[in-house]
């Protein structure tokens, strides 16, 4: 409390509030109350609704599992790739579920970094999203080069043909970055989930549960010298994750970057790749969070206020997204390549047309502009519908790129169209099913919310926090300190 | 020191009703000269470490050493084999030492790859975590730790340790419910 002990302002009333911060935690819950919500979600019975919600996803997951077992049996024949569309779906899921992760991690780490204690109610969640969303996305590069049991080829192992990995490709650049974003991603994750176990662990009510939570959180007593060293490896992790998150869309970027091929031989690729991955990514995080938040009935925790930040996020990644599209078109005028030209009409009156109008105009461009307004951005059904246009978006964006550009390049001889299989399909939609299964599974066994972390967005959580009533016994002693 | 039972004494203990008082009560227990002694809270409180007299915490040197054995592992694992073992001609692109940037990205993510397990198992090594036991939890009201209670607890060993001093400390910077806690 370094407010001087002066007589303070005569602030009364309405005045007052305006000048107090939107509390994030919201009716003045205590840490007991966050505590049993929170667990609660974990201890009580799972709800109806979970348990038709996870029969379908999950059968829908084994779906998709049957059909990537057909086509690893079978071949990469049961998919509609072809020459000149050796990329199609496979790829632009790839790309699809990596991008999605970046929202978990721009939560966790950077706005961590930033000071923005609004992460404390989303960020556990978005880190298990990104866990997921990066499992679905390793699936389709590991199924894609047909010959998955080779897929050890990918790592600088040695072997007894003498061969090794081409370190300067951007594929083999890939294959790290993946991998370690997902290692760093787990890491970071489980660092933060260790005192929320501990707090399930105490709370357990069975043996089984007890010795369980124990083992996982690792003996956690809350103690201040652990603390330390903890929040240290936090924000050390933090700042580790940031480069790695701007990383990894980058190198999938470069991915197409490094190639000759008119549209995707640009240098705006990896700012625009990360930029839309977040934009994508901040879509299904709220995707999930606003059917959670209803079901498990979080609102006091995850209030409008969040949902208003993170709209604006994906409105202000989404402009840059928009900016990005309308700069390709006017490299490829300004270039005068013609084949860059030709690319970018073909984008958008060719046999493609509509994926270009409505995925990358409508849902990717205009849609986020409703949150331009405050009333669009409280309004949970809004929000929902643009961040379902958003979702179908980025999906839609990723196909235009890889198909759109591989679909007609230089000889029209070698031009051909891409028709998805139906194994195609139910690979992309059997990974819907596997990324909403073990959503649905973290929600019912890890607390989705990070209750240490929460906790210290609750004014009482400050070691300089004087109550009102400690205030008006006390007076003059100044304002109430809000965060 | 044994209790009157024969318990062996691991520390005096107390609970404090916020983590304001916790703060306080932790510069009491510092100016007091105490060495071996901890406070317990459901969330790190910002200032503690100040207040428990603590400097910052070194784990960031073993992030730098494991970051720097990352970035080595990776200049050797790519250039090993692409200058040596197994100079691939792709493009007519040298090899060498000196075209770094094709080689970068796999050497960043090592670095980070390496940073990150360095920080994950320091924080744990560090804090003598995993443990399967800690004396505190003899405490029943202990359990509480996880949730919303605050707690002081000064050890047996401290060489400023003794019964009635530790306690009147405890109970002079606001703690209640004070207790011996047992170490087995």
């Amino acid at each position: 409390m370094d407010a001087s002990p002066t007589v303070p302002e005569t602030i009364t009333g309405e005045a007052a509030t305006s000048v107090a911060r939107m509390p994030l935690v919201l009716n003045r819950r205590n840490f007991s109350w966050l505590t049993e919500r929170i667990s609660g979600v974990v201890e009580n019975p799972a709800p109806r609704w979970w348990w038709v919600a996870f029969t379908i996803t999950a059968s829908v997951a084994t779906f998709g599992l049957f059909c990537l077992g057909y086509q690893i049996s079978t071949g990469v024949g049961t998919w509609g790739n072809n020459i000149p569309d050796g990329w199609a779906w496979d790829i632009t899921n790839f790309v699809f579920w990596i991008g999605i992760g970046h929202a978990g991690t721009l939560i966790s780490a950077i706005l961590f970094l930033l000071r923005q204690k609004w992460r404390t109610s989303i960020n556990r969640s978005a880190e298990a999203m990104t866990l997921f969303a990066v499992i679905c996305a390793a699936i389709f590069p590991g199924v894609h080069v047909g010959r998955v049991w080779m897929a050890w080829y990918l790592a600088p192992l040695p072997n007894n043909y003498g061969i090794w990995p081409n370190f300067r490709s951007p594929l083999v650049w890939d294959v790290f970055a993946v991998s370690t974003y997902f290692t760093v991603s787990v890491l970071f994750w489980y660092t933060g989930l260790i005192p929320d176990l501990a707090t399930l662990r105490d709370r357990a009510t069975s043996k089984i549960k007890r010795f369980l939570f124990g083992i996982f959180a690792c003996g956690w007593r809350g103690s201040n010298r652990n603390w330390r060293h903890y929040e240290m490896a936090y924000l050390l992790l933090a700042g580790l994750s940031t480069p790695l998150v701007l990383s990894v869309h980058s190198v999938v970027s470069f991915d197409f970057a490094s190639s000759i091929l008119p549209t995707w031989h640009t240098t705006i690729f990896p700012p625009y790749f990360v930029a839309g991955a977040i934009f994508g990514g901040f879509a299904m995080v709220l995707t999930l969070l606003l059917p959670a938040r209803a079901m498990f009935k979080l609102h006091d925790i995850i209030t409008p206020q969040h949902i208003d930040k993170m709209a604006k996020i994906i409105l202000l990644t989404g402009s840059f997204v928009t900016y990005a599209y309308m700069m390709e078109f006017f490299v490829a005028w300004y270039s005068g390549n013609y084949y860059e030209k030709f690319a970018f009409w073909n984008r958008v009156f060719g046999p493609y047309w509509w994926y270009w109008w409505v995925g990358m105009l409508f849902c990717n461009m205009l849609s986020p502009q409703l949150f331009w307004f405050r009333w669009c951005r409280r309004n949970v059904y809004v929000v929902y519908f643009v961040c379902m246009c958003v979702n179908a978006g980025m999906w839609f964006e990723r196909f235009i790129i890889i198909v759109g550009g591989l679909h007609r390049d230089f000889l029209p001889s070698s031009w051909g169209m891409f028709y998805p299989t139906w194994v195609d399909i139910w690979t992309y939609i059997g990974t819907l099913g596997i990324f909403t299964s073990l959503f649905l599974l973290f929600v019912r066994f890890l607390p989705m919310i990070a209750m240490s972390e929460v906790k210290t967005a609750v004014p009482e959580a400050d070691a300089h926090y004087i109550s009102p009533t400690q205030i008006q016994s006390a007076a003059p002693r100044g304002k109430e300190r809000t965060r | 020191m044994r209790t009157p039972a024969g318990h062996k004494v691991y520390a005096m203990a107390a609970e404090y009703p916020s983590a304001p008082a916790l703060y306080e009560a932790a510069k009491h227990v510092r100016d007091a000269g105490f060495r071996r002694w901890d406070v317990y809270s459901p969330f790190p409180i910002h200032g503690m470490d100040e207040a428990m007299g603590l400097g910052k915490s070194w784990l960031s040197g073993w992030v730098l050493f494991g970051g720097v054995s990352g970035l080595l592992t990776a200049a050797l694992v790519e250039f090993g084999p692409s200058s040596f073992l197994y100079p691939l001609d792709v493009h007519g692109k040298p090899t060498n030492f000196f075209t770094v940037p094709a080689f970068f990205p796999i050497m960043f993510e090592l670095t980070v790859l390496f940073g990150a397990f360095a920080a994950f198992f320091a924080m744990l090594t560090m804090n003598g975590l995993p443990r399967w036991y800690h004396p505190m939890f003899n405490w029943e009201r202990f359990m509480r730790v996880t949730n919303d209670g605050f707690f002081l607890a000064i050890e047996a060993r401290d060489p400023r340790f003794t019964e009635t001093g530790v306690r009147e400390l405890l109970e002079k910077s606001g703690g209640q419910h004070i207790t011996i806690v047992h170490e087995d």
